[in-house]
């Protein structure tokens, strides 16, 4: 049984920001379909009346003073940068 | 050679931490380029710091607790002014400006880090094969693979590289890895170890762990690596303790619990006996064997490559070409993004984050992502429930030893099924350990796996530890 096409596979690509290859996206489409058919095993677990677990261990918020501590320098921060103009990252234009 | 008979013979001047750290720069010179077990050696800044270390010990000078103690450290795990790239394209120049905190704690305990382990790329994987630099081979047999993620960190410890190495386990890749080389693979408490500078994958599933030569090494650097963080707010706040003061006192009436989940379809027969054998000495050893059911862990895989992978697409998104990483550029914003991520991830990094993209997804998101955390919930009662029973859970590591290169890398689920007895302890933030428990006919070694409730290390260490003395103890 098919739960996944080749068009529902380009949609969850754009979603996830990724540009993939036509090759690419006829090798993924059947083994995530294949994934996805073995993961929905878990529709036959009996989960009524059972919480979400995010988090493995029972931890509330965890608090601590609000002191100011350095942060990278403007430099440091820019180091690894694929693209900066001055003290700013660069990129291209978002709007038209 | 063990930490501990370094750091000895280290402290009684009967060698130099220069001359030892040589003695690893050879080894790894010898045979990395056939093994592949190091994508990166600092070997100036290792020599730096190994002459400081005889210049302060000369002076008479108090030294921290590893002094002078080559380490390797995973390639997902921050380190200042070194390469630090994931085993991924996209960080294959990045350069981090700042440690990790394990990092911080070794060096303050004046350990020397001598470089960067390769691994599957950004920790997903268990064969180390996704690697953008190329596998790690099984030093036991370079026609296998190592296991992974972590199977540089195995491999270099295994190989003699370096006497100890730190890996990270989200699903198992300290484990698995550490049973198919041979060595110990210890993955501490989810919170128990800082996760500041440890790349993320699945963050509610990550921890730092350690790969070891025997468990008092492990008890030794977990020692110097656990305690709170407050750059990890997930990170406990209880303080790390000194496993190494009590690893070699073994536990009186321990019940040593079986899930017989884990002797099931599947089990390599070799593996279940040399397991079996294991279970028959903690018996002689007066320990009680308690059979117990995990009756949802034949779901944990499902759970596991839903919530891990969710957690992937979100943490992942942060590579975006724009403030570090690889570019590819666009005529627009959105291009760079996809034009950059599409050519910066291997295949099973965009599988996961495809995956995690679905189960998230608007229409979707209830019937994965949310029913894979429900499950959870029972999968970690489980745990609680066995543990009314027994101290420790004990079975294989692995389902079989290592395979051969290239044998499952054309299906990912038959990749997926090397950590179906490691991701429980993941799900349920339990600390749990791999350690040598025999080999195969063909010479291939076995992991023997043991679980403790959560926070329970040092219960955790000391079982394994009297297990290991009398396995090393056998003629």
């Amino acid at each position: 049984m098919s739960t996944l096409n080749r068009e529902q596979v380009a949609r969850i690509a754009h979603l996830a920001r990724l540009e993939l290859t036509p090759a690419e996206l006829d090798g993924l489409t059947p083994q995530l379909d294949a994934i996805v058919d073995y993961v929905q095993r878990l529709s036959a677990v009996d989960t009524t009346d059972i919480e979400p677990l995010a988090h493995a261990l029972d931890v509330i918020d965890a608090f601590r003073e609000d002191e100011p501590v350095r942060s990278l320098a403007v430099e440091q921060a820019l180091a690894n940068s694929p693209g900066r103009r001055g003290p700013c990252f660069s990129v291209p234009a978002a709007l038209e | 050679m063990t930490a501990v008979l370094c750091l000895q013979r280290l402290a009684r001047r009967e060698i130099s931490a220069s001359a030892l750290l040589d003695y690893y720069l050879t080894a790894i010179s010898s045979r990395n380029r056939e093994l592949n077990a190091f994508l990166h050696v600092d070997e100036t800044g290792a020599r730096r710091q190994a002459q400081a270390i005889d210049h302060r010990r000369a002076k008479g000078e108090r030294l921290g607790p590893l002094a002078g103690l080559p380490v390797a450290i995973k390639d997902n795990i921050c380190t200042a002014n070194i390469p630090t790239t994931c085993a991924s394209r996209i960080l294959k120049d990045y350069i981090p400006p700042y440690d990790a905190h394990v990092v911080n704690r070794l060096r303050e305990a004046d350990a020397v880090i001598v470089g960067k382990t390769n691994l599957d790329e950004f920790a997903m994987g268990s064969s180390t094969e996704n690697s953008a630099f190329g596998p790690t081979r099984n030093p036991i047999d370079p026609t296998r693979i190592p296991g992974g993620s972590s199977g540089g960190s195995a491999c270099a410890v295994a190989a003699d590289f370096v006497p100890v190495s730190l890996g990270s386990d989200t699903g198992g890749s300290v484990r698995q890895p550490a049973a198919l080389c041979g060595v110990v693979g210890l993955k501490p408490s989810y919170g128990r170890v800082s996760r500041y500078g440890l790349v993320a994958f699945g963050s509610s599933l990550d921890v730092v762990g350690t790969l070891t030569t025997d468990v008092a090494d492990a008890a030794l650097v977990l020692g110097v690596i656990a305690g709170p963080d407050p750059r990890d707010s997930t990170c406990l706040r209880e303080s790390g303790e000194d496993y190494f003061a009590t690893v070699e006192q073994p536990l009186t009436d321990l019940r040593v619990g079986v899930p017989r989940e884990f002797f099931a379809a599947g089990l390599d027969s070799e593996v279940e006996q040399a397991v079996r054998t294991s279970l028959s000495i903690y018996e002689r050893l007066g320990a009680k064997l308690v059979e117990i059911s995990l009756p949802t862990s034949p779901h944990a895989l499902a759970v596991y490559y839903l919530v891990a992978t969710a957690e992937a697409s979100g943490n992942l998104a942060r590579y975006d070409g724009v403030h570090y990483g690889s570019r590819i550029t666009g005529t627009n914003l959105l291009e760079l993004y996809e034009k950059s991520r599409g050519a910066g991830f291997g295949a099973e990094v965009k599988r996961r984050i495809m995956l995690g993209t679905h189960a998230l997804s608007s229409g979707y998101r209830d019937a994965y992502y949310l029913k894979a955390l429900k499950v959870r919930r029972l999968i970690k009662a489980d745990y609680d429930a066995a543990f009314q029973r027994c101290d420790v859970i004990a079975g294989p590591t692995s389902p079989t030893t290592a395979f051969a290169l290239g044998e499952r890398a054309n299906d990912p689920l038959a990749m997926y099924l090397a950590d179906i007895y490691t991701i429980g302890a993941n799900l349920a933030g339990l600390p749990a350990l791999s350690l040598p428990c025999g080999k195969s006919q063909a010479g291939l070694p076995i992991g023997f796996q043991l679980t403790a409730p959560v926070l329970q290390e040092e219960r955790l260490l000391r079982a394994a530890r009297m297990l290991e003395r009398q396995l090393r103890a056998k003629p």
